[in-house]
């Protein structure tokens, strides 16, 4: 590593690649009066002069009290951000039209509590949070999610203007975050099952007509399929429970791009196929998908659902 | 910039203004109108029963009814809506006010600065200790409430009163680096409105019977006086106002004009002392007679009364010297000898039928001077705060039937018989005496040491003093009035105190008082040239005061950064060695990432760097007992374990 790499490393340590946790250090805080600081500096300005014109003592006394009060309170709203640890989080996948929100976790190692920040991005509204001393908080920003595909969190601001409110102090962090917005789903008819290719029963996840027991949970099974009051008759050493069914006629729903065709435009037959999804799922049938380019082996659970949501929602324009 | 501005303001945060508004404004019903005071407080009250009962705050026709109230009220009062008292019973008025209209957080900046000014104007009327203290108290609670007013309902009160204590304090130090060098101005700017120093005790431009009893009743001190050497024997210390020469038979008045320069003959050596005096209004300076050299800007008006050459309106020093044994116009001319003989016709007939007397049995003038001591001197006569009311023929009432009386009789009695038998004689107004305080050496010479006696021209001797009140009551000049009077008189407080300790107690709160007044309020631009050339600055420049200034605040600004800033808590030690360690293995370029766990890292420098996996397998080894296994000398292995990092 060459001197000149090492001394870039050092002086830009905060450039971190926004995946992973950073501290905000004095270069990347701002720092101006606020309106309300302008109004205190003029009314010092005018107190100085009529301490002056009528040689008051103890109006200099009061005046340049409140001017190192204010040098005093810029110094704390810088501090309440300086040194603040900021850790990108996760953001839960949602559907176009639902508010996303992005995670972050702020975390204070000085004996100070920092009150009063507000994070938010640009244009939304704000989000108040506190972190205690030597504690963190989790903050979640929501952005309203409008279209499908990956939402990337926009530049934050975090600012404050606390203790007194003459001077806001703000920085503005990139953290790498995304979230994953499925197309706006559209909820209509499933369309007519096929038999499956092998035919025949099949004891398994498949059914949905008839008790067969219960078996412990795998976590791919839908919290929908646990046997809640089953489980809570368990002494507790045992994981949760689902109902297991068995036998009846198994459906297969083929979601196919083709039979979309009677759809305006692609984002709608997407919208469709993503209705179809979230109801082949929500009834529990094996469903596959398949759209130009993709095609998803039928299969049934959380983790293909969500793999062809994911699917659906990346789908190229 | 911010929407936070606009924001409603929380219920729970409202007290806090109310309590701003309460400690800015209370000081000021000590001298405002009654009226006022209630119209204030009653909306005060009005805005607290709303804010309680989470009511709708009055509509902007009832403001606007109350603020044209409020104004007309000022207007019959003060005449005015300016001019200082007007101005301050404007703010409190817009304070109260503001109160009825608290929405949003913009409106609770406002009540703060609107507490601030209010602050400020106490000072018009007071800069003791007291209104000091007063500034650092109202100050903690107006930050406490920004604090809280920005910090939302989350501050507990403690906290935000702790904190606002340390903002308070962490302000101090830049206050005292303005204070002593930001560049003075004396002011004033521009012309001060004609109320601007009202209403000052003290001694006044004429005397009638009771005008000095009661000016006696005031505690408040007049001057201090600290002089060079030793100070001068009680009976020398006659501090001289202005000379009454113009009798109508009531009133003493000072002869308007000026009239020649003094002839003065010292006869001791010149004491010098330097005088701080109160604010009164008036011009003259209050010297010990007889004045031999005076401080620049200042005269002397003929009659051997000092004068400055604008009215003392705010406390003032001044250094004089004065020889106390003189002569004093010996040769004078005819017409201020005519003057001190004239009486006003018709007025007292037994006054001058005694002194009529008295000059044909052929005595010498100074003889009838001691005729005139003598009878004062005889049993009848009485000293006392509250004689008896006199008639038209005023002092034939007092000399020959009520015979009880304050110095101003005397005097006026006195200067009367003389003027009857052909002698010219005038009143002398000032302070006689005066207290040391033992613990600063301080004369301090209070309202209550007011005095009035006598001077007579005498042939060859010129103006001579005499005081009558010295014969009355001779303890008057040894002790001070405190002794002279019988008990019941009414005598201010600080007078009676008989006790030694309260007594002791009072020397202490004035040497104090004087200290803050020398030393804190004193402090001018004279003080500041002062202070830089004992630092060894010679040019005191405002350019050289604004870069020790600037210098001053960044290092202070500078100081307090590092010590807020980096006030994070002691690590752990295993920790610090551990990111020690984590330190060179940066440097030995493994791409640690923070994530992952010690035995991680561990395998990671096994891959990237096998030279320093041994030895990193130590330290993981040793981290790992001290966190975990808890034993401290654990700590010593991990240590060297991290001293022999490759």
């Amino acid at each position: 590593m060459g001197l000149v790499s090492s001394l870039k490393q050092r002086l830009f340590r905060w450039q971190s690649d926004g995946t992973t946790r950073f501290r905000l250090g004095q270069r990347r805080i701002f720092i101006v009066p606020t309106r309300a600081g302008l109004l205190f500096a003029t009314a010092l300005l005018v107190m100085l002069i009529g301490a002056i014109n009528y040689n008051l003592a103890l109006g200099h006394a009061l005046v340049f009290l409140l001017a190192g009060l204010g040098m005093a309170g810029m110094v704390h709203t810088f501090r309440n951000l300086h040194g603040l640890l900021v850790t990108p989080g996760r953001c839960e996948a949602v559907f176009a039209g639902e508010t996303a929100h992005f995670t972050l976790t702020l975390d204070n190692d000085r004996k100070q509590p920092r009150q009063a920040l507000e994070l938010g991005i640009a244009g939304e509204k704000t989000v108040p949070a506190a972190v205690d001393r030597l504690a963190s908080t989790k903050i979640s920003i929501p952005l309203l999610a409008r279209q499908r595909g990956w939402l990337e969190l926009p530049r934050i601001r975090l600012s404050t203007v606390y203790p007194l409110g003459l001077f806001v102090a703000w920085s503005y962090l990139q953290p790498a975050m995304r979230c994953l917005v499925y197309p706006q789903p559209l909820f209509s008819a499933l369309p007519p099952p096929r038999p499956t290719a092998q035919g025949g029963a099949r004891s398994g996840e498949g059914g949905e007509e008839d008790f067969a027991g219960f078996r412990e949970r795998q976590p791919a099974d839908s919290p929908r399929h646990v046997a809640w009051k089953a489980s809570a008759r368990q002494n507790g050493d045992q994981g949760l429970l689902v109902k297991q069914f068995a036998g009846g006629a198994e459906t297969e729903l083929q979601l196919d791009w083709a039979s979309t065709a009677g759809m305006a435009s692609s984002e709608e037959r997407l919208s469709l196929l993503t209705g179809w999804v979230i109801s082949a799922a929500d009834e529990g049938c094996r469903y596959s998908l398949a759209i130009p380019g993709w095609n998803i082996p039928p299969g049934s659970g959380e983790a293909h659902r969500r793999h062809c949501l994911e699917t659906l929602a990346l789908f190229p324009a | 910039m911010s929407t936070a501005a606009r924001e409603a303001l929380d219920h729970a945060a409202t007290p806090w203004l109310f309590g701003v508004a309460a400690i800015t404004t209370a000081p000021h019903f000590l001298h405002q109108p009654l009226w006022l005071s209630s119209f204030a407080g009653l909306i005060l009250l009005w805005g607290a029963w709303l804010w309680q009962g989470d009511r709708r705050l009055p509509g902007r026709w009832v403001l606007f009814l109350l603020v044209v109230l409020g104004c007309t009220g000022i207007l019959l009062e003060f005449h005015s809506l300016f001019g200082r008292d007007a101005g301050v019973a404007m703010l409190v008025m817009f304070m109260a006010m503001k109160l009825l209209e608290l929405k949003s957080r913009r409106d609770a900046m406002v009540i703060v600065t609107l507490g601030f000014f209010l602050l400020l104007t106490h000072y018009f009327y007071a800069q003791g200790i007291t209104t000091g203290l007063w500034l650092l108290g109202a100050l903690w609670l107006i930050t406490a409430a920004l604090i809280r007013l920005h910090g939302g309902p989350a501050s507990p009160l403690r906290a935000t009163l702790r904190y606002a204590a340390s903002l308070v304090a962490q302000a101090l130090p830049f206050m005292l680096l303005l204070y002593l060098l930001f560049p003075r101005i004396s002011g004033p700017l521009w012309g001060l409105p004609q109320d601007a120093h009202a209403g000052k005790t003290g001694l006044s431009e004429q005397m009638a019977p009771g005008s000095i009893a009661q000016l006696v009743q005031s505690g408040e001190i007049a001057f201090r006086v600290r002089f060079d050497g030793p100070l001068p024997a009680r009976d020398k210390l006659y501090w001289r106002g202005p000379v009454m020469e113009n009798f109508d038979g009531q009133t003493w008045r000072q002869s308007p004009g000026r009239l020649a320069a003094e002839q003065i003959e010292a006869l001791s050596l010149p004491i010098t002392y330097e005088t701080t005096l109160e604010a009164s209004e008036q011009r003259w300076l209050l010297t010990l007679d007889a004045p031999t050299g005076l401080p620049p800007e200042t005269a002397l008006n003929g009659r051997l009364t000092a004068h400055a050459r604008q009215p003392i309106s705010q406390r003032q020093r001044f250094r004089f010297a004065a020889s106390l044994d003189f002569r004093f116009n010996v040769r004078e001319s005819t017409a201020v000898l005519e003057r001190n003989r004239a009486l006003p016709p018709g007025l007292n007939p037994q006054t001058q039928a005694l002194a009529v007397d008295w000059r044909n049995s052929g005595k010498t003038p100074a003889a009838i001077v001691n005729q005139a001591l003598t009878l004062f001197a005889g049993r009848d006569f009485a000293y006392t705060l509250q004689p008896p009311l006199l008639g038209r023929n005023g002092i034939d009432d007092f000399l020959f039937r009520s015979k009880r009386g304050f110095c101003e009789h005397y005097a006026a009695a006195f200067v009367v018989l003389m003027r009857s038998a052909g002698i010219p004689a005038r009143v002398v107004g000032g302070y006689q005496g005066g207290e040391k305080n033992p613990l600063d050496g301080y004369l301090v010479i209070r309202q209550s040491d007011a005095h009035a006696w006598a001077e007579v021209w005498l042939d060859g001797r010129g103006w001579v003093r005499v005081d009558p009140t010295a014969v009355v009551a001779p303890a008057r000049l040894e002790n001070g009035i405190g002794d002279v009077l019988a008990a019941g008189e009414p005598l201010p407080a600080v007078l009676q105190l008989r006790s030694d300790m309260l007594r002791n107690l009072r020397y202490r709160w004035e040497a104090l008082n004087n200290a803050w007044n020398q030393q804190i309020l004193g402090y001018d631009a004279q003080s500041q040239r002062e202070l830089l050339s004992r630092l060894g600055l010679s040019d005191t420049g405002w350019q050289n005061l604004a870069i020790l200034l600037a210098a001053g605040c960044s290092l202070a600004l500078a100081a307090l950064t590092v010590w807020t800033m980096y006030n994070r808590p002691e690590r752990d030690p295993a920790m610090r060695l551990w990111h020690k360690a984590l330190r060179h293995l940066t440097r030995r370029q493994v791409n640690w990432a923070p994530w992952e766990t010690p035995l991680a890292i561990a395998r990671r420098v096994h891959l990237e760097q096998p030279a320093l996996g041994e030895a990193f397998d130590r330290v993981v080894e040793a981290y790992l007992q001290t966190r975990y296994a808890g034993a401290s000398d654990n700590l010593k292995t991990l240590r060297a374990a991290v001293a022999r990092l490759p």
